[in-house]
């Protein structure tokens, strides 16, 4: 049985007061680290494997760095809690339940990479999480983990919480700086990329929540026990948020590497009434979905990569055999069209063509050439735009089409659904 | 010098500067890259997407660092994905490949995703025919759309951004052009994207909507129809119009612009002016031209344009034959001799003035400017030399603007000097009041009204400020009459010549006059004086011969001297025994002054004749005719030869380039000068207004001419005059009202403009609140100045006890001035 790192605390009682985390254990890390230099800790997270868990999966410690060196410059952390990819909720389970375990990532990211001012964009709509950021960041002021001279090692560090206003496209890391800059949230143009000119114009660190709860057990434990967990090329623990038509839906902290079959019938106990499993998204909506077939698949960045799929935010979406796919790819890309920004001309209109494209077929009044145009539209919008939501847009629709084909052809023959039998549509 | 970087476009070798955009590597050797969003005046955003091709780069190895060869060729390897060409910068080696089936692919498939909501207008589209998306369709395109027909997304079609700009949301393809020209290059950022993803929408974020005096520009940019301006929409196709050169007449700056013209049933078959557009000068106004040039052109076919002579007959004004106007003229002028005056102003152009001035010596009479802005000999002899432009003033440079509200006096320069402080030039401010500019200024220098001159003789002992100035590699010094009048005006001319006089002759280096009209610079350059006192001109002449200026208009009170209007003539007023002088007056209108003439002779519109003007840079500029004259008018110069030869003097009267050979060969500062030389071209950067609508816009190639700067005239024929007495100040009991300019005044050219007239909002003065206070007044209410009526609008950034008083807009002004103010 696993033992869990970054969910440890998670189910003690008043897991997110500071005074709880203290005692067990919490910001022994940042003592530990302030005695270090900040190019050892860097070296230490790039020895660690650590990689990204917003979804990219760039590995940490080469992010870091490419921080510039040197005290003269203002540099910054961001902090992305815009947890907004469907399917994924750990971010927000992180926030609420031990806040203080990803301020001692940031410290300790911001001290490496000499950063003072450390920014947290938040999901709007997380509102517990929003008053969780701000006690615990308001405590750690308190106990002296922030703001001027920490723990007397010279070291200062400002930290304070912007909340975001309901957009997707905000979890991307450059459309977040524009956001907290105040802006209209709309990716920007890389390079530069945020490490040489982020928010303000100034180098910044962006990571993700869960890759700055890693930092201080990377710290404490050391580089190699982190990079004994997982495979050869995703080392540490990761959290899965599996949802969908299992038995127990919920957070899984596993090492990476562990298969999806395990993650499904050990931990999420099989599916709902133990019926036959279709699909699953396994990294977040955005990711390709896979068969029922491939579910042996190690959840890992290359290996889900050698199936065709990504191991995105971890986001595990089960469907069972009284799921219409055709329905899915549907409702995904209607939210991708719904969440595109506007500002390049693929995924703005092709992502609204690509839904509409699906919604006839859906709703019985497509042809058999629309299969055959969406599957166009996907290939026509991905890689060309300006971000990278055009590629992920059309996932769900391109690999539904790929794997269950016969369900579209069925809709357009028969003006209604393979699965349920029904012409009657009662969701949005 | 710039690293040179060679790459190869499409089979081609080109050698550009490093740090050059694909795009624009590609349009130096011929190569049209597609694009929608990209403009080659603007930071690229690669949001279209259109512009994307495929690019290779040497392989290099890492462990050597040397580029890889294969079969003698640097192996170029080609990235998986196409890379926007606006967005790339070249590097050495690059293979890029624009015609590829990848990137047709893709160039097909963008048209095909912007074409699917976008309306089938083009027949009725004012774009259609010079449309980016319509010309790229054609090139790119694909025969036929995957996409279904009845799911185009409908939109608003009719939505009144401003008063001037409509929007129509089906058309646009968000690309942000007009957004980005707002915030980047007019710095007024009043438009803005509403919404996301497919539901993006164009708005205006300012009250009232699309605030700004450049917001023409956008639509000329629009790569579609989705901008029109409310002046031309459904006017004419543009397949349909002539083009003219021309040069705007509003203001100094003599930008550069394109008059298209139409003959037209609905104006009963007459060939008319449709719509003024830019025309490309680099070195004046680029591709940009303000609000007030682009619309305020309806003067020329205003009904109530003079068409025939009249002469005064029984006291009232009648038709008469242009023969025996000009032989009533010539025989008063011939007889008042030395006793003849010539009154002209900037309004004119070279030709006309120069004539007007040899007639003025051949009588021995005097030429006088029409003017309540001194200092033109100043500009004469240390002005701006050739070779001069604000674009590539930055680092190193100081740009001193004094008494000028740029913004409102020449909104072209306003634009330029941003730029240039945006380049990392020291703009210098110096006003009594708070100027638009001052926002990109560095330093600003604030001195009570009366104390211009005085504040700029002791500038350059001033910490900082002083040593920007003396230290500066490049110094231009603009001054205005921004509060002044004739007196002060010429003062503070003095004291900034005293600034740049070391560096005559440099280029990038002067004095630049910020006129009130378009041509004044060249009527000082002419040999016009200015006049003080008209009351005492119009009391000592025997004949007033006035061409394009109307004092009467401006100034009522001088009908004291005329016994036409005798209601009007107050009777201490009319003591002097002295007969009232004969008055001739040339003009486009029956002003105030042409009221009280004794002959009318109509004249030509700028746009109407063949002409030059000398802008305040000192550029010489052709302007060229687009549209048939009114009636029987004639262009000055030709009216001017017409009178002179009928008493025997021999002036050029037919060809206005020949009145340029004759300026050349007698006026020090043109010589040399012909309509030949003001008529050649170079090459200009970016490249617009061929075939690529959809790089530059729709602004016209200059294919007439870029002009010529005069040589300067290093001993000044006079020296400018130091103002007299004690400057004007307001106290507790006084109030100090001093003349501004506004860019929208009720001057003939926007008051025949209804769309610019509605701008203006009548006639008004500024307060400070405290002031308004005092008066017990709120803004909108009325108040009593000298008598006049006025509206009253709040203005903190006025002085305590001084009023703004708006030129031309119904409040005679001259000058500062000591007034009396209360509430109405």
């Amino acid at each position: 049985m696993f033992e869990p790192i970054l969910t440890r605390n998670i189910h003690r009682p008043n897991s997110e007061k500071i005074a709880t985390y203290l005692a067990h254990g919490g910001y022994a890390a940042v003592k530990l680290a302030l005695t270090k230099t900040p190019d050892e800790l860097i070296e230490m997270v790039k020895r660690s494997g650590l990689r990204g868990r917003g979804g990219a999966g760039f590995p940490a410690g080469v992010k870091w760095g490419y921080m510039p060196k040197g005290a003269g410059i203002q540099k910054f952390v961001a902090v992305n809690t815009d947890e907004g990819e469907p399917g994924t909720f750990k971010d927000r389970e992180i926030v609420e339940r031990d806040p203080h375990q990803v301020i001692e990532g940031v410290i300790i990211a911001a001290y490496a990479v000499g950063a003072s001012r450390a920014y947290v964009y938040i999901r709007g709509e997380f509102f517990l999480g929003v008053k969780r950021w701000i006690k615990a960041i308001a405590d750690a002021y308190e106990y002296g983990f922030l703001g001027r001279n920490i723990l007397g090692s010279g070291f200062d560090l400002d930290m304070s919480v912007h909340r975001g206003a309901g957009a997707y496209i905000c979890g991307e890391e450059t459309a977040m700086l524009e956001s907290l800059e105040g802006k209209r949230g709309n990716p920007r143009l890389k390079p530069p990329y945020p490490a040489q000119a982020g928010l303000f114009g100034l180098p910044t660190l962006v990571h993700n929540i869960e890759t700055l709860a890693c930092i201080p057990h990377i710290v404490e434990r050391g580089p190699e026990w982190f990079a004994s967990i997982g495979t050869a090329e995703s080392k540490g623990p990761k959290i899965f948020s599996v949802s969908g038509h299992v038995n127990r839906p919920g957070n899984y902290e596993l090492p990476l590497g562990v298969t999806l079959r395990e993650i499904i019938y050990e931990h999420a106990g099989g599916i709902r009434g133990g019926r036959e499993l279709k699909a699953v998204i396994p990294g977040g909506a955005s990711t390709p979905m896979l068969t029922a077939s491939q579910i042996d698949v190690p959840m890992a960045y290359e290996t889900l990569k050698a199936a065709g799929s990504e191991l995105g935010t971890g986001a595990i979406v089960v469907l069972d055999v009284t799921t219409c796919m055709v329905e899915t790819a549907r409702r995904l890309t209607k939210f991708f069209a719904h969440e595109s920004c506007g500002r390049c001309t693929p995924c703005r209109i092709g992502s609204q063509r690509l839904y509409e494209t699906l919604d006839r077929i859906e709703s019985g009044k497509g042809t058999m050439d629309d299969i055959d145009r969406a599957v166009e539209l996907a290939r026509g919008i991905d890689g060309i735009t300006f971000c990278p939501m055009g590629a992920m847009l059309v996932n769900p629709a391109r690999s539904a089409i790929q794997h269950f084909r016969p369900e579209f052809e069925y809709h357009i023959l028969n003006k209604h659904c393979l699965v349920c039998k029904s012409k009657e549509r009662n969701y949005g | 010098m710039t690293k040179q970087v060679t790459l190869t476009i499409d089979g081609q070798q080109v050698a550009v500067s490093e740090g050059t955009l694909i795009v624009n590597a590609a349009k130096q050797i011929g190569i049209d890259i597609p694009v929608f969003c990209y403009h080659p005046k603007m930071e690229p955003v690669g949001m279209c997407r259109q512009c994307l091709v495929e690019v290779g780069r040497p392989v290099v190895d890492r462990a050597t660092g040397q580029v890889v060869m294969e079969d003698g060729k640097p192996k170029i390897q080609f990235g998986a994905k196409l890379e926007t060409a606006c967005t790339t910068p070249v590097s050495d080696g690059m293979v890029v490949l624009t015609a590829s089936e990848k990137a047709k692919a893709n160039q097909r498939e963008i048209l095909e995703f912007l074409l699917t909501s976008h309306p089938l207008d083009c027949p009725v589209c004012d774009k259609g025919g010079e449309c980016p998306l319509q010309n790229l369709t054609l090139a790119h395109g694909a025969p036929a759309s995957r996409f279904i027909y009845d799911e185009k997304q409908h939109a608003d079609k009719r939505v009144p951004l401003g008063d001037l700009i409509w929007l129509d949301r089906e058309r646009c393809i968000q690309c942000a052009r007009c957004i980005r020209f707002q915030d980047e290059i007019a710095g007024e950022s009043v438009l803005a994207f509403y919404q996301r993803g497919r539901a993006t929408d164009i708005i205006t974020n300012s009250e009232p909507g699309f605030d700004s005096i450049f917001s023409g520009n956008t639509t000329d940019i629009c790569p579609v129809g989705a901008l029109t301006t409310a002046d031309f929409r459904f006017g004419a196709r543009p397949w349909e119009m002539k083009a003219a050169a021309s040069i705007c007449s509003q203001c100094p700056v003599g930008c550069n612009v394109t008059l298209n013209t139409r003959r037209e049933a609905k104006s009963g078959g007459k060939v008319v002016l449709k719509r003024v557009m830019p025309r490309q000068n680099e070195a004046v106004n680029e591709i940009w031209i303000c609000d007030k040039g682009r619309f305020a052109h309806h003067f020329t076919e205003n009904e109530h344009r003079l068409a025939t002579p009249l002469a005064r007959k029984d006291g009232k004004l009648a038709l008469v034959s242009w023969d025996k106007a000009l032989g009533l003229v010539a025989g008063k002028l011939a007889d008042a001799k030395g006793e003849a005056v010539v009154l002209a102003s900037g309004r004119l152009s070279n030709e006309d003035l120069f004539n007007l001035k040899q007639l003025a010596d051949g009588l021995g009479g005097e030429a006088l400017l029409y003017t309540q802005m001194g200092g033109g000999e100043l500009t004469t002899a240390y002005g701006v030399p050739a070779g001069t432009n604000f674009a590539e003033m930055g680092i190193g440079t100081t740009i001193l603007v004094v008494a000028s509200d740029l913004y409102n006096e020449a909104p072209i320069w306003y634009l330029r000097l941003k730029q240039a402080a945006e380049r990392g030039a020291t703009l210098i401010l110096a006003n009594a009041r708070e100027t638009k500019l001052e926002k990109y200024s560095q330093f600003v220098v604030r001195y009570s009204y009366g104390d211009e001159a005085e504040t700029i003789c002791g500038l350059a002992k001033k910490a900082h400020v002083g040593e920007a100035i003396t230290s500066a590699e490049n110094l231009v010094v603009l001054y205005g009459s921004d509060g002044l009048g004739l007196d002060g005006s010429s003062a503070l001319a003095a004291a900034c010549a005293e600034l740049v006089k070391s560096r005559a002759g440099k280029p990038n280096n002067g004095l630049i006059g910020v006129w009130p009209r378009a041509n004044d610079q060249g009527a000082w350059e002419l040999g016009f004086k200015p006049v003080a006192d008209l009351k005492a001109v119009f009391q000592k002449a025997n004949v007033v011969y006035i061409a394009g200026a109307d004092p009467f208009g401006d100034n009522p009170e001088l009908t004291s001297r005329i016994p036409h209007h005798a209601s009007r003539i107050p009777q201490h007023a009319s003591r002097s025994t002295h007969p009232a002088p004969f008055i001739i007056v040339q003009e486009l209108f029956l002003t105030e002054t042409a009221k009280l003439a004794d002959v009318i002779l109509p004249a030509q519109a700028v746009t109407e004749r063949e002409g030059s003007f000398t802008s305040g840079e000192r550029r010489a500029q052709r302007f060229y005719p687009a549209v048939p004259a009114r009636g029987q008018s004639r262009a000055d110069f030709v009216i001017t030869a017409q009178i002179a030869a009928e008493f025997g003097l021999e002036l050029e009267g037919r060809f206005a380039a020949r009145v340029m050979d004759k300026m050349a060969a007698t006026v020090k500062t043109f010589a040399g000068i012909s309509y030949r030389e003001l008529a050649e071209t170079t090459e200009q950067w970016p490249i617009v207004g061929r075939g690529d609508l959809y790089y530059g816009g729709t602004t016209y190639e200059n294919k007439q001419g870029l002009g010529v700067i005069l040589a300067l005239s290093p001993s000044p024929t006079g020296r400018g005059a130091r103002g007299e007495g004690k400057p004007l100040r307001p106290d507790e009991d006084h109030w100090l009202a001093v003349p501004v300019t506004r860019l929208y005044d009720l001057g003939i050219t926007v008051a025949t403009s209804a769309l610019l007239k509605a701008r203006t909002g009548g006639a008004h003065i500024l307060l400070h609140p405290d002031s308004a206070q005092k008066l017990g007044l709120a803004a909108g209410e009325q108040v009593e100045l000298n008598g006049n009526r006025l509206e009253v609008r709040l203005d903190p950034t006025v002085p305590v006890m001084v009023a703004l008083v708006p030129r031309s807009m119904g409040v005679p002004i001259a000058g500062p001035m000591v007034a009396k103010i209360k509430a109405a």
